[in-house]
Order: structure tokens, then sequence, then C-alpha cells
């Protein structure tokens, strides 16, 4: 765990993205800590099923309004799973918007659970072959910010977030 | 097909760009590979995926139907271009569409539903940047996964600054990305439909993916409430889990990143709620997600593809664009001279064959010279040069055949009909040699005089910049002939291969070769051979080839049965043996000759290996060299041989890591080419012109690379067999 946690931090940071680890009892203050105003999200409790991970004592405003989102700076998602060798989060697209707030915002913060960091592409295919095949759903691999080449030289920021950041919650004992 | 005057105009209006991206593309590309466990295995494995998909088509496009219906969504199977046209019109007429987004889509290039939907009046938004600024400009694209490729950042500010006329002028590509960015923002949010493609189409969960990475796709998909799909009906595999190999190889092997930022896994219609997004009072999740998918899969040819031996290949192409990255020719020229109406680079020729037809094909086909640079590189391992080389027999084929008087005597190939002559001179290339030889120095001296010069000009469009061969009168046969072995008691035996050059022009490395494995303790004679075929199946005369391989199988079985190894000094001919071979004899006299066959210096590195003493050789102290190795022996990953006998040798070796040297047998000779070919040339010539090299003597393994060097350079460059014999 602790390797495939370390392995999922060095491909981040290969890819510029920067990564915290946080016990369940900080996610908050570190949320509130990582975000720049004004910030929107959609509670990682959702992605998670799983009501401690709740964003209701962060400055995160939970469910916003299309014109709130669209002025936020800061979008907070849960991701699925995690992809240790290439740094790869996956993003559900769900009814609330997840896709919205992590697409149209410029700073992406996504919570993902330690333990749902896996080694390989193969095994983070395998997960979503799995998950789609239960719910037809959709999901996002996100792998750094969104980024073209097209106007003459790397610019992050396409039409997409251009800077990402990863908030990994360590559970006691993992 | 590009004339001279067209492709020197593209070099100097686009050249510099397109060299630049496409080549750092492929560094990146090389680089991103090596950092895979096992490279070769994922290939084998997405190009099994691919084979197993396109040979299920039929049953995986039922299944695929009903599982999108199944999700809430509608499959329209068209026929042609105009059918999916007219359906995607329907659509957008029926949601009252004014506004499209686009996110990038080839095969919405190739049913050019822009223009139609223009027609109706609705406004259609290319998304991606580099879509964006060929929409602005007017202009197609030049490279299948960057399409602006030959666009530099100035001549965008330029036309962004024209166009908008911002208070500050645009200048970096920061400045130019945001404004893009936030103008095209704005209208993403306004638009009805988004218009998406799909690299590929899961059939069990009706799941697309898309590889992207700006984000336009998602938002054109998140923010519209109406999204329709365009899609090959190739682009369909079986599951979601088939599609990993894909997603590790399709970045590396296009752009050189590891993977692109966004691997969209779409099973349409799409949770996210459609949103008006000037609302400021209701919360996102109290909109309703009642989103409606099209999905348009559109046949237009391929499945007539499909039941093409030859063309079925081009199937399995994931459009990663690695062909055109790794083309040398390309990298001069890029997608608008080495490309059809929609698709550009090797593959592209399997393409415009199949969708728009031979005529479109022919148009460009000439551009790829068979130097299989591309077919490592491809991750599905389509043979490209293979499809290149069927294409262009068909062309000749359907094309008028040149008069009788031309053709007679100096070409008696198999070609029944329609080989221009020039094809048809350069595929007959051994009469010419055999002619040249029996007549030499007479034959050299008229090739050299102004009225050959005139005529090769005019009728075989010989350009008159390049020198000519000098015909040797003494074959490398005929010197064998008159000597005695000089080994008793052989350690190996073979058959050296007097392969064209060899035998008719360069005799010299055929005598160095000779001494090098006599002193090597083996035995060796020099049979009278037929050419290899190399010369007729570059210029697309497949038959003549078969016939030339047949030939060649016959008369070196019995040596090979014999226990002799067959030795082959020219990388070209020798890849021949290994891989076109395979297509024209039986498999058990392909075998016999593939594996009892070794390229000259591999065969030497075998026996120093296995013991003979390198001390026989000319071995020196402190000599340094330049090596330049030939393409198709680089695909075989023949390089490292030579290198590592040179360094035996004591040599400190420099090597060039340019695909290709330029020349590519007759296609530096050609009129049309001589400038594209100095341009590929270039590129070497830079590399063995750099400090530490400059001084070094040249040696180089194929006879094309050795002319090209020739020409580029003052020093005149050695076949390395040539040093271990002095």
């Amino acid at each position: 765990m602790t390797a495939r946690l370390s392995s999922f931090e060095s491909s981040l940071d290969e890819l510029g993205v920067s990564v915290t680890r946080v016990d369940p009892g900080s996610l908050c203050e570190r949320l509130d800590e990582l975000i720049t105003a004004p910030a929107v999200g959609v509670a990682p409790e959702e992605a998670f099923d799983d009501p401690s991970l709740s964003l209701a004592e962060t400055a995160i405003e939970v469910d916003p309004t299309p014109a709130a989102l669209r002025e936020a700076t800061t979008g907070v998602t849960g991701a699925r799973v995690g992809v240790a060798d290439y740094g790869s989060v996956t993003l559900s697209m769900t009814d609330r918007g997840s896709e919205l707030v992590s697409l149209f915002v410029d700073r992406h913060i996504a919570v993902l659970r330690a333990a749902d960091i896996l080694a390989t592409m193969e095994d983070g295919i395998d997960a979503l072959d799995d998950e789609i095949g239960r719910t037809r759903g959709s999901s996002i691999i996100a792998t750094g910010p969104s980024a073209t080449a097209d106007m003459g030289a790397l610019v992050n920021g396409a039409h997409g977030p251009r800077d990402v950041h990863v908030l990994v919650i360590e559970e006691e004992g993992s | 097909m590009a004339t001279a005057d067209e492709l020197r105009e593209l070099m100097r209006t686009e050249g510099a760009a397109v060299a630049t991206n496409t080549q750092a593309f492929n560094d990146g590309r090389y680089a991103s590979v090596s950092d895979l466990e096992d490279y070769e295995a994922l290939k084998r494995e997405a190009r099994a995926i691919k084979e197993d998909a396109i040979e299920r088509l039929p049953e995986l496009l039922e299944r695929l139907t009903e599982t999108v219906e199944e999700n809430g969504g509608t499959v329209y199977l068209a026929d042609d271009a105009a059918d999916a046209n007219e359906y995607i019109r329907s659509v957008a007429a029926e949601r009252e569409a004014n506004r499209v987004v686009k996110s990038k889509s080839m095969t919405s290039e190739e049913l050019e539903v822009n223009e139609v939907l223009e027609k109706d009046g609705v406004d259609v938004v290319e998304t991606d940047l580099g879509e964006w600024v060929l929409q602005l400009a007017d202009e197609a694209p030049s490279h299948i996964v960057a399409p602006a490729i030959h666009k530099s950042r100035d001549a965008i500010a330029e036309l962004f600054n024209e166009r908008f006329d911002p208070d500050e002028p645009l200048e970096t590509a920061e400045e130019l990305t945001r404004f893009a960015r936030e103008t095209l923002g704005e209208q993403i949010i306004d638009a009805e439909v988004g218009l998406t493609g799909a690299n590929f189409i899961a059939a069990e969960t009706g799941t697309m993916a898309l590889v992207t990475s700006e984000g336009n796709a998602r938002k054109s998909v998140a923010a519209t409430d109406t999204q329709i799909t365009v899609a090959g009906v190739e682009k369909i595999v079986p599951t979601v889990s088939d599609l990993q190999p894909f997603v590790e190889l399709i970045g590396r092997s296009g752009t050189g990143q590891d993977i692109t930022s966004y691997i969209s896994l779409l099973t349409p219609p799409v949770e996210t709620p459609v949103v008006d997004f000037e609302d400021d009072t209701t919360p996102i999740s109290e909109f309703d997600n009642d989103r409606e998918f099209h999905l348009v899969l559109v046949d237009n040819g391929r499945m007539d593809m499909r039941d093409d031996e030859h063309l079925r290949e081009t199937l399995y192409c994931i459009r990663c664009s690695a062909c055109s990255n790794s083309c040398a020719n390309f990298q001069s020229v890029g997608g608008h001279a080495f490309g059809g109406e929609t698709y550009s680079g090797g593959i592209a020729t399997g393409w415009e064959a199949g969708i728009e037809g031979q005529d479109v094909a022919a148009e460009f086909n000439d551009l790829c010279t068979g130097c299989t640079r591309c077919v490592n590189a491809c991750p599905v391992g389509i043979d490209i040069p293979w499809i290149n080389t069927v294409v262009r027999d068909r062309t000749n084929r359907e094309s008028e055949g040149p008069a009788d008087w031309l053709v007679d005597g100096l070409t008696p190939d198999d070609e029944d009909e329609g080989a221009p002559l020039q094809k048809r001179f350069f595929g007959n290339f051994e009469t010419v040699a055999k002619l040249g030889s029996a007549t030499a120095p007479v034959s050299n001296w008229l090739a050299g005089t102004t009225v050959s010069r005139q005529f090769m000009a005019r009728f075989l469009e010989v350009d008159p910049r390049r020198e000519l061969p000098t015909f040797e009168r003494e074959t490398l046969v005929d010197w064998f002939a008159d000597r005695e072995s000089t080994v008793v008691d052989p350690e190996r035996r073979a058959v050296l291969y007097p392969d064209l050059y060899t035998n008719h022009v360069q005799v010299d490395r055929g005598k160095a070769a000779v001494r090098v494995l006599e002193a090597l303790g083996v035995d060796v004679v020099i049979p009278q051979v037929p050419s290899s075929g190399r010369a007729p199946i570059s210029q697309g005369m497949v038959a003549t080839a078969a016939d030339h391989a047949e030939r060649v199988a016959d008369t070196l079985a019995p040596h090979v049965a014999d226990g002799r190894d067959i030795v082959v000094v020219e990388p070209s001919d020798y890849a021949m043996f290994q891989r076109e071979y395979e297509r024209f004899v039986d498999e058990e006299r392909f075998t016999a000759l593939a594996d009892g066959s070794y390229e000259i210096l591999e065969y030497v590195y075998g026996l120093l290996e296995n013991g003979s003493d390198v001390s026989a050789l000319a071995t020196t102290e402190d000599g340094a060299v330049a090596y330049h190795s030939h393409c198709q022996q680089r695909t075989l990953g023949l390089e490292a041989y030579t290198v590592a006998v040179l360094e035996e040798c004591g040599y400190d070796v420099a090597t060039s890591d340019v695909e290709c040297c330029g020349m590519a047998g007759s296609f530096g000779y050609k009129s049309d080419y001589y400038e594209l070919s100095m341009d590929v040339g270039d590129r070497l010539r830079k590399q063995l012109q750099v400090d530490g090299v400059r001084e070094r003597p040249v040696v180089a393994s194929g006879t094309s690379c050795l002319e090209q060097i020739d020409a580029l350079l003052e020093r005149q460059p050695r076949h390395p067999i040539e040093l271990l014999a002095e």
C-alpha cells in the first residue's frame, strides 16, 4: 500500500501535480487551506458513500448554481480510483454535476482514498470495466492538468483546469 | 502527384514548423515507449484485439446497437458520407440547434459535415484549439493528431490579431491559449449540440473512449443537451477492458506522451445534469439530465476494405500519427503533400484508397519510399509500406502504359499492363545494370553525355543534378569465378549473395566481404543469383517482384539445403528475404531462406562471438568513424551488430539517428523528388557535421545511403566491411 502510494506520488510529481496526504479527521481543514476561493464542490461522501467525508465544515459551496460554478476558481470532487504508474485518477460522472465541477474551474482538487490506488493501468481499466459493466456509467481517466501544444508551446489550462491537486485520505492502519 | 514546385513551396512555407514538431513527437515516442515494461507484447495485444474485432465486426455492430439502445441512445448506420450528413442535419434541425460545438474528429472531416450544417444556417464551432485555428484560417489539417502542426506561433498570433483585433496584441502561446479558451468557452455553454468523434467504442456496454488533452470534448458533451458521435465502424472493440493496451500505447505512439490528460470513457447519454449556465438560483443537482444521444456509425467504404485482403489491415489503424512522425519525407513536407482528402501520412494511402478511391491515394502514394521506419512505430503492427506498394501496383495497372518503343528491351518485366516508364526503368534496374556492366566503360561515358542526360531527364524524369552510378566492367561474380578459395579447413560455408549493386556498381565492397569472410575461416561461393526484386517492388511492380522472389528462392534453396549460410551485403535486399518474401514464396522456402540468411556485419558479429579471432581482421588502436545505418536494416534491429563489430575492431563509433537518408533507392533520382530527398538528407548531413563527428570517416550500410552521403559531404563514405578488410 505504501509502495503504491509512493509510486502514485512520484508519477504525480512528474506531471507537475501536487499531492497531499491527509487523515480523515483533518480533511476539511486541509481542503480549506488548499482551495483558492471561490470554491465549489461535490462532497466526496457521494463518491465514496461515506457520510463522514462531508464538506459541510468547509468554505466550499456544495451543489452550487451554474452561475456560481462559472464564478468559481476551485472545484473539489471525489476520485474513485488512482493509478500509481501513470498518476491518473478516475472521475465518475454523477447527477450532481461532478463532471462540471472538475472541468469548468481553474483548479481541480481530487479527493482520493489511499486504499483505492491501484498499481497499474491494467488494474485501473479492469476496475472501470467492472464499474461501467455494473452501472453503465461514465468516467474520465484524468492525468495531470488540461493542456495543449496547439499554440506553439505546451500550455496548461486549455479548456479545463490548469492546476490539479490530489488529496489522498489515509485511513488509520492503512 | 505533387510536383517539384509544389513540394518546394510547401517546404519553404510549412517545412520548418512541420519538421520541428514531427521530430519532437518522434523523439518523444522513442523516449516514452522505452519506459514500458514490455512494449512489444503490448503492441501484439493491441493488434490481436483489432484483428479479432474486425473479424467479428458484423456481430459487434449488432451488439453495440443493442447496448446503445438499452442505454437510451440511438444508432444510425450510415452507408456513406452523404447518408451520415443527412442524418446529422436532421438531428440538428429537430433540436432547432443554432450552434454545434465539435471536438476533434477525423471522421467528421471525412464527412465534411461542417459545410452541410453551415448551409442550414447552423454555427459550427471547432473547439480543439488546433482545429479552431484552421477553421479561422480556412485551411486543411496537415497532421491527423496535431492538425495545425504546420503553423508557427507567430502565424497563429497574426491570424488572431487580424481576426479579433484584441486590445493588446496576442503574442505568447500562453496568451493565445487563454484567448482561445475564453472565446470558445462562451460559445460552448451556449450551444445545443455537441458533436464528437470516438477513438474506440466498446460494444458490450456502449462505452466510447475519447483520447484528448484539452478538455474540449468533455465540455462539448457536458454543456450541451444533444450528443452526436460520429465514428467509423472499425472503431468498435468488444469490451472496456480491451481498451487497456490502446490507452497505454496511443499517446506514446503519437505525440510521445505517456498518456493524454483525459481518456473519457463515456456511456452516453451521460449523467451530468443539463444546466442553464446563466441560472444563479437553481442548484446543479436540480437540473434534469435529459440528454439525447445519437451514434452515427459510418461505413463509407470500410466494409469493402474489410473484404480486401490488402486494405483490411488499414482498419486496425488507431489514428495515432506514429507513421507520420517517423516518416522522413513527412517530416519535410507534412500532410498537405503527404495526404489525401482527409488522412495523411503513410497509412493515409490505405484510408484514401478505401474511402475516396484509388485516384486520390495515387496523388501522394509515391511519397512512401518503403523505408519501413513506420512499421515498428505502428502500435498495431500494420505493414504500411506493403499497403503503399499494393496501392501503387493498382495505380500502375490503371494508368496508361508507355509507348512500346520506349519499353522494349529495357523492361522485360511481368507487368502485363500499365506501369509508367519511369517506374519500369527503375523497377527493371537489373537489366540496366547488366547492360551497364557489359558495356562499361562506354556505358558510363555515354550515360554522362548531355544527350543521354537529356533523354533521361525527359523520358525517365531522372534529375540531372544526381550523379549516376558507375558500372564496373568486371562484376563481383566474374571476379570471384577467376579466383581460388583461400580457406582450407572452413569454420562455416556461405553463399555471398551478389546483390545488384554489389555485383555491378560497388564491387569493392563485395570483394572486401569475401576477404573478411575468408579471413575468418568461411568458405565462400558466389553463384549467379537473380536480383532480389527490391527494385520492382519499390515501383509497385508486385508481379515482377514476386517472380524475382521465386527465382531467388529456387536458386538459393539447394545451397541452404547443402548447409551454406546466405550472407547479404545490401540491407534492402536482405530485408526482402526477411519481410516481403513471406508474401511471395511458400512458407517452407521463406522460412528456410529467412532463417538461413544474414546481413554481412550481423554474420561477422556471429563469427566473432563464436570464437573467430578478431586479429584476422584489420583493426585499429584509436580509430573513429561515423556510422549511418540503413533504414530497413534498423527496422530489422541490425544496426547494433555493425556498431559492435566496429567497436571490437577498435573504432569509436558515432551513429546517426535520422530515420532515413532520403535517397531511398530510386526516389532521390526522380526529378520531382530530388529537392525533397536533399532536404531529408540535410538532417543526416547536419548530424555528420557536428563537432566531434566532422573529422571522422563515414561508413554506411546501404547503397542508397552511400550515394546520398556522397552527394551531401566532401568525405566519400564506404561500407563498414571495407574497414575490416584493409
